[in-house]
């Protein structure tokens, strides 16, 4: 766990401590309120009727036996969810998401729901609802559903992105291309080229936490709405929106949440358990089954990529190219592009050039996973990075060393770097331990690079002065990670007061200004942004107060390890004065201290991260046991180091079983066969390793102290780690992944007959 | 539902060959539970067998062991003169999902449950163990291999239920082990499995085998093939050669979710090679 600050030359005091998180012992002790925790007099239950069928019309919807069945409240169909979308396709999408309209679009689609006064009355009233399905021709795999003649998922679109735009409807929604320089001539001037295409499968972010909530509407227009969720105020907007509410009179609360990894940034059942309340004028209580997460949130794409690199004997690489399918399952989106995007983000290259495909198939509609798209995109990229240097016969972590990019390198998606860690963490790998340790039989080493852009976006926050001297802060951004945490410890170093004194809270939608999701690694970094900026004002105010108490002018005022002082020889007499002295007089001097920044995070600084991976194999089984594994990761300024960590093992956790085991399963009739944990294989404690860590502080400068978001690049080197250790250990290229026994014994055995 | 926890197999018998409708036998719970919840099924009736003192314990005789049907997995572990005559059983037992529902799962279940993937089955059908059933028309005894008939189907009769599992006496210099393959290292479902039982002579060479596979057919199977190829020898590696091919040739799998037919029957092999050697071990071979 080794935690690296030689690039950091702040003298912190709180900052990079590692204190008990605020929500700790609520945690551990079961007392914390998480989405199904709480409960309303008079609550109905809340249940969806789901699609078996992969794709279908929807020829009739019959609800009169349901209806009449004693403890039913409410029933609703689409009919009960007009369109109020005013042309916004992706808002129609989410509405046709959360409730189908005339077609079912992917097996668990929901079709109608009910609320009653209980589950066993909500089940049996779903069995009464009978309705009739035309099934439809269906496609679930992004090579199929790309062919010409493939059943087409979504009428109305055509494909953006080529000249001319397209007549046809088709399931590729968008083309998108990146790079720079000339590839062809990059190609030319190699001497080696490894030109190779790999599959990824469909993988769900598996938290544990099952979306829940609790929604309450009355008769007039005002509605609350109790939620699991990683962004409120994004929640409480397009619940407004799709049930025609004003946003001021919803109030959206979240609570604790088990685990969101991008899969709680978008809503589900949340308005349609708002539109059975308001129909049943009672709160209804919805939570989904793990069956209903598997099959109708939004798990991450299945890809099919081809990739090509040459390079010179002496490791230069002169061109590198892409091409990323990926599926958005059955509504447009952008998962391709960030594929291409990020595909060979780690690299400075002359000749580059990627294009991204965004396919829609049969499937759940996809959601973000965790740094989305950029761990297909470097297991394609980092696999075949290690052939180019086997056939070169250079060392894999120099091959990277030599083509990392670094500060003024133009990025292959289009911006140019400023100081970034990618060369940093590879010096690390090379000289880790870890890379200098033993192998045994069947044993195997990887390693593999990868990046994640990062986001900044809308943040404010208050800071609130107690009567005794405490210090209350309020985000809204949900805590999804340990962020009160960190929060506490900005607001802390900023007053110069102990961490002890600061605690920090998740407002409701009613309580602060927008704030957008806990998404794209900005929690940390633009949070505390808003929190450092506000506790700044804080101190002014604080300043200010004394000057009013002392009776000097405001400019003989400093501010110094969590008091006020007054400068100077004449002033010599006045006694500082703590946050209590201040906050004990402020009826005297001004009223309530408070402070409130709201700010657009702009400058969020990219990070790269380098991992090591061991595995062994057994040749007879095509078992894979993960035996050793590093986490090297720049995170600008870690606040927290044990949430930071915490980030990097959890990624790589999270990483170590889609490579290995986690994949969505279809029969060939659409349908999804293993919708629950026993058959889509999450790792379990046991099967992995301890996972060691290590933190680099390259400085974000777009950050008052350093700041990069670590959440999710510590999933993107994963796949390629362990796939790169998994073909060493093996002695054949691995190209699928998840790299499951019978996969690994089936590459072994076509190995073995040639 | 009614919910019923009679103190006598007499009563429990009674209650469950007079029900109408759908009656399920109730001991550990770890699948009819789950089957209830995830709404598989909607019982009429649960007969909870383990206030049934003839169900609660493990009993040692003359004549080898005796495991009430209501003793969870766990207890086999704990129980010494077990774990010494048959471990390869108890290792099975102690595979099923994780430490807390081994302690409440039961062998008598997992058999009742009739999973082709079931861990105890090939254990339990290697060591020759037989079902002590009771029912209306009064006692038997049946072999492990003949209760189950298909894939959650047993030969049980209306109103029979299992008060135990017997395993036989055993001879000296015996030993029995058993593998299953999964992708994760617990908390899962054998993709195939091998149960082996030996009994060795006292120069080691194998006198009696028997070989049991899971999950590469409808239900268990018994493969005398194996046996034979071992039958006779110190299992060198042509004996175990043949035990793996003799296995394969037994195996009729499927392709489903959990693994496909030719990686089901190519493990079923190397399982079975691994486990005679461990129960070679123990038997004391070397």
């Amino acid at each position: 766990m080794a935690h690296d600050t030689s690039f950091t030359n702040q003298n912190f005091k709180m900052v990079g401590q590692r204190r008990p998180r605020p929500d700790g012992v609520d945690k551990v002790t079961g007392r914390a309120r998480y989405g199904a925790d709480v409960s309303a007099p008079g609550q109905l239950v809340g249940a969806i009727l789901r699609s078996p069928h992969a794709h279908a019309t929807i020829k009739k919807i019959d609800v009169s036996k349901a209806a009449k069945l004693a403890g039913v409240k409410a029933i609703i169909t689409s009919a009960d969810l007009p369109d109020l979308t005013n042309g916004n396709r992706g808002m129609f999408d989410i509405l046709e998401n959360c409730m189908a309209r005339g077609r079912a679009l992917y097996d668990g689609h929901a079709v109608a729901a009910v609320a009653a006064i209980d589950a066993p009355t909500a089940k049996k009233a779903l069995k009464l609802i009978k309705v009739d399905y035309e099934v439809l021709p269906h496609v679930t795999d992004v090579d199929e559903a790309m062919k010409p003649g493939a059943p087409i998922v979504q009428p109305h679109i055509r494909t953006s992105g080529v000249e001319p735009p397209p007549k046809k409807a088709s399931n590729i929604s968008q083309i998108t291309n990146f790079g720079h320089g000339d590839v062809e001539a990059g190609f030319r001037a190699a001497d080696v080229i490894v030109e190779k295409s790999y599959k990824t499968e469909q993988t769900h972010q598996g938290y544990i936490e099952p979306h829940a909530c609790l929604a309450s509407v009355g008769p007039d227009g005002q509605g609350e709405l109790w939620v699991t969720t990683q962004g409120h105020f994004v929640f409480r907007n397009t619940c407004a929106t799709l049930l025609g509410m004003e946003i001021a009179k919803l109030k959206v609360t979240s609570s604790e949440i088990g685990g969101g990894f991008g899969g709680k940034t978008h809503v589900w059942t949340e308005p349609v358990a708002l539109a059975l309340s308001r129909k049943a004028n009672r709160p209804v209580k919805l939570v989904m089954s793990r069956e209903e997460v598997f099959r109708a949130t939004g798990p991450t794409s299945s890809t099919s990529i081809d990739v090509k690199i040459g390079a010179k004997k002496d490791g230069t690489i002169t061109g590198a190219s892409a091409s990323l399918r990926y599926q958005d399952g059955a509504f447009p989106s952008i998962w391709g592009m960030l594929g291409a995007m990020t595909a060979f983000a780690c690299y400075d290259l002359k000749n580059v050039k990627t294009t991204g495909y965004d396919v829609l198939v049969n499937r759940p509609k996809v959601a973000a996973y965790r740094a989305p798209s950029a761990p297909m995109a470097a297991f394609a990229v980092e696999s075949t990075m290690d052939q180019v240097a086997a056939k070169i016969g250079m060392d894999p972590v120099e091959f990277r060393l030599k083509n990392a990019a670094s500060e003024g390198t133009l990025s292959s998606y289009g911006p140019t770097y400023g100081p970034i860690g990618i060369k940093p963490t590879l010096e690390a790998v090379k000289n880790h331990p870890h890379m200098k340790a033993k192998l045994g039989k069947n044993q195997g080493r990887g390693m593999a690079c990868g990046f994640w852009f990062n986001f900044g976006g809308q943040t404010c926050s208050d800071i609130n002065l107690g009567a005794d001297g405490t210090v209350s802060v309020t985000i809204g951004t949900i805590d999804v990670g340990g962020s009160r945490a960190s929060m506490s410890l900005i607001a802390a170093e900023e007053l110069g007061i102990a961490y002890e004194q600061v605690k920090c809270t998740i407002a409701d939608t009613s309580s602060l200004g927008h704030n957008d999701t806990t998404e794209g690694s900005r929690g940390t970094f633009s949070t505390g942004m808003a929190i450092i900026f506000a506790a700044r004002d804080m101190i002014k105010t604080l300043r200010e107060r004394a000057a009013k108490t002392w009776g000097i002018p405001v400019d003989d005022v400093e501010w110094k390890d969590g008091k006020a002082s007054a400068i100077g020889a004449k002033h010599k007499k006045l006694t500082p004065l703590s946050l209590a002295n201040i906050a004990a007089s402020a009826a005297k001097t001004g009223g309530p201290i408070a402070a409130h920044n709201e700010v657009v995070a702009d400058g969020a600084g990219v990070s790269f991260a380098s991992h090591i991976c061991d595995v062994e194999v057994d040749p007879e089984t095509g078992a894979t046991k993960v035996i050793r594994y590093t986490v090297i990761q720049d995170a600008g300024k870690a606040i927290h180091p044990d949430y930071v960590e915490g980030q990097f093992q959890g990624g790589a956790a999270q990483g170590i079983g889609w490579a290995l085991n986690e994949e969505y399963i279809y029969g060939a009739d659409g349908r999804l066969q293993n919708a629950g944990f026993l058959d889509y294989r999450i790792p379990v404690c046991s099967d992995l390793p301890f996972i060691d860590t290590q933190i680099l502080e390259i400085p974000n400068p777009g950050h008052p102290y350093g700041v990069r978001g670590v959440g999710e690049t510590s999933i993107v080197p994963p796949l390629a780690a362990v796939g790169n250790a998994v073909s060493n250990a093996a002695g054949v290229r691995m190209t699928h992944v998840p790299m499951s026994p019978p996969r690994i014994l089936s590459a072994l055995k076509a190995q073995r007959t040639g | 539902m009614r919910y019923a926890a009679p103190l006598t197999t007499k009563e429990a018998v009674s209650l469950l060959a007079n029900a109408k409708g759908k009656a399920f036998v109730l001991a550990g719970g770890t699948d009819l539970l789950v089957r209830m919840r995830g709404d598989y099924i909607e019982p009429d009736l649960l007969v909870d067998i383990k206030r049934i003192t003839a169900t609660q314990d493990i009993k040692k005789s003359a004549n080898g062991f005796r495991i009430g049907a209501s003793v969870p997995c766990a207890a086999l572990n704990e129980n010494a003169g077990l774990v010494k005559a048959w471990p390869g059983v108890v290792e099975a037992a102690n595979l099923i999902g994780s430490d807390q529902i081994q302690s409440r799962c039961t062998m008598v279940g997992n058999l009742c449950n009739a999973s082709p993937a079931a861990d105890t089955i090939p254990a339990m059908v290697a060591a020759q163990a037989s079902a002590v059933i009771v029912g209306p028309a009064g006692r038997r005894t049946l072999a492990v291999e003949k209760v189950v008939i298909g894939p959650g189907k047993t030969s049980l009769k209306k109103g029979e239920l299992i008060e135990a599992i017997t395993l036989p006496k055993r001879p000296a210099k015996s030993g029995d082990a058993y593998l299953r393959f999964i992708p994760r290292t617990e908390m899962d479902i054998a993709v195939c499995s091998a149960g082996v039982n030996l009994t060795l002579d006292a120069q080691g060479v194998v006198k009696a085998a028997r070989v049991a596979l899971g999950a590469v057919a409808p239900t268990v199977v018994l493969v005398p093939d194996a046996a034979k190829a071992i039958v006779g020898t110190k299992l060198d590696s042509a004996a175990l050669e043949r035990l793996a091919k003799a296995c394969e040739a037994a195996c009729a799998p499927i392709d489903d979710k959990r693994g496909t037919v030719e990686f089901r029957t190519e493990v079923a092999g190397v399982l079975a090679r691994r486990a005679a050697k461990i129960a070679y071990e123990r038997a004391g071979g070397k």
